[in-house]
């Protein structure tokens, strides 16, 4: 089960800028691992997060190996104004995971 | 002098020269970055937040014929305190958290047991022990456990393995260096189970333990063997007092 | 999960090509830094990329090279006409050198982003930022990263 999970605030004041927090479960495992008996692991990493607001791209960002398990990504945005924050993660293997968060904004 | 080490003999359990003075006891948490600190204390960012998630809903969920929930409702009040005073005594003997849980499982569920360092395991280790979270460790050495705290003791200080260290030997006499560039921690369970940031995943004392064992090249002992859980024991009673941080982040 | 003694090996292996269980590669330094080189100039093309603006958090002294939190901040005020459009994020000692690029845009507020990285060894990481104007600006982080005194598969 595609596990994440998402911070952040339920209301904010227009204008005022707000962090959010997202976490991902995922191995991310890197494609560079052998087995004991010399076979590759092949990569099954997640490739790509969105984050939309009332289905506007507000940040994107593309990960690569690198990234650490269970990656977590946090960033800030304008709250412009009241609706949905939807976030989406997609990865190697058609992993797809979804989360919305609703907010106020005064 | 000769009536205090009387005392001393007689009671046994009790701080001994080479152990490290109460007040100077310090969590592995100062011994880690700013960084890897701010990941145990953000509950929004600690990434053991998914074992949390899993081990409530173990919590709930109907195993066999019951859930935990079912006779121990609501975990933040009925599991408060209780990560805090194990291992505890079952039948004059000691046993950990692990096998508390899946004694339930099996005896009053009607479950199997989960395998030791199983998802499921460290899932609910880590809820129980979050509700214990900020409690002094409450180990007490009284006539019923004072042998087996004595017996955990032993083997803490006993040399091993191809390199003959004991843990003893790094843990107290050493703490504060560096060993292969990283610091030697007091070595306090304080904040099992962990996320360790070298298995990037969750684990047990007993794994974290076992990694000790095998670094000075000793076989390990068994997953929930009887030297497992004393070694285990004396360690809490060691950390008597100290704040319990599970699930804590740990390099 | 993967050793860092095991990573670095295969690291070899990947860029010493063809070689099962090459040798350490004499010339491996030279090529990671190729490498970083090469990815940085995919993102910049033949612009200059100055100093400064960027602010990149990594700590200096790594605890563990499996999970480092980093964050990269850029002085910018995130308006229409002059904002920062993307941050890249590379490592020079892992077996490839990128790690996240982040696509903000007006719509950010603050030219900030944070991830935890896999960093192989003791090196460089390098944050470089892209302006709405076309330019682009960076910063550089020397890091050390040591192995784990206890292991769980004890030593290959």
């Amino acid at each position: 089960m595609a596990r994440v999970a998402v911070t952040v605030p339920a209301s904010a004041k227009r204008g005022e800028i707000i962090e959010i927090k997202t976490l991902a479960q995922h191995e991310m495992e890197t494609g560079f691992r052998h087995t004991q008996t010399g076979e590759l692991i092949p990569r099954d990493i997640i490739t790509e997060f969105v984050c939309r607001y009332n289905g506007v791209e507000v940040f994107r960002a593309e990960l690569r190996q690198a990234v650490a398990a269970n990656p977590l990504i946090a960033f800030t945005t304008v709250a412009t104004e009241s609706g949905t924050l939807e976030f989406t993660w997609t990865g190697d293997n058609g992993y797809l995971a979804n989360q919305k968060a609703e907010i106020k904004v005064v | 002098m000769k009536a205090a080490a009387l005392l001393f003999a007689a009671y046994g359990a009790c701080l001994q020269a080479g152990d490290i003075p109460l007040a100077e006891r310090r969590s592995g948490y100062e011994f880690m970055g700013r960084e890897t600190r701010a990941m145990q204390d953000d509950d929004a960012t600690n990434p053991a937040l998914f074992a949390l998630m899993d081990g409530e809903a173990l919590w709930n969920r109907k195993e066999g014929e019951r859930s935990c929930a079912s006779c121990h409702g609501d975990a933040a009040q009925t599991m408060k305190g209780v990560a805090a005073r194990y291992p505890a005594l079952a039948g004059g003997k000691p046993i950990n958290l692990e096998q508390r849980i899946n004694a339930c499982r099996t005896e009053h569920q009607r479950a199997p047991a989960f395998a030791y360092e199983s998802k499921e395991l460290l899932a609910l280790t880590a809820y129980v022990g979050r509700q214990s979270r900020g409690m002094p460790i409450a180990i007490e050495a009284n006539t019923a456990t004072r042998a087996h705290i004595e017996a955990g003791r032993a083997l803490y200080e006993r040399r091993e393995g191809q390199l003959n260290l004991s843990c003893s030997q790094c843990h107290d006499d050493n703490w504060g260096r560096l060993l292969a560039g990283s610091p030697i921690p007091q070595g306090h369970a304080t904040g099992y189970p962990i996320y360790r940031l070298e298995w990037q995943g969750m684990g047990s004392l007993e794994r974290r333990l076992r990694n000790c064992m095998i670094g000075v090249r000793a076989e390990p002992y068994a997953y929930g063997s009887p030297e497992m859980v004393e070694l285990e024991l004396y360690l809490m009673w060691r950390a008597r007092g100290m704040k319990l941080e599970t699930p804590a982040v740990r390099p | 999960m993967t050793s860092r003694r095991q990573f670095l090996a295969l690291a070899c292996g990947t860029l010493a090509a063809g070689e099962l269980g090459a040798q350490l590669d004499p010339n491996i330094q030279a090529k990671r830094k190729a490498a970083l080189e090469a990815a940085i100039s995919k993102v910049v093309g033949d612009a200059p990329v100055r100093q400064g603006k960027v602010k990149l958090d990594v700590p200096p002294l790594i605890d563990n090279g499996n999970t480092v939190p980093i964050t990269v901040t850029v002085d910018s005020p995130m308006s229409a006409s002059d904002h920062v459009k993307a941050i890249h994020l590379f490592t020079e000692k892992n077996p490839q050198p990128y790690v996240i690029t982040a696509h903000l845009g007006p719509r950010a507020g603050r030219a900030t982003v944070s991830t935890r990285a896999r960093i192989a060894d003791t090196g460089r990481v390098v944050a470089v930022a892209e302006l709405s104007d076309g330019t682009y600006w960076s910063d550089t982080v020397s890091v050390v990263v040591t192995l784990s005194a206890c292991l769980e598969d004890g030593l290959i």
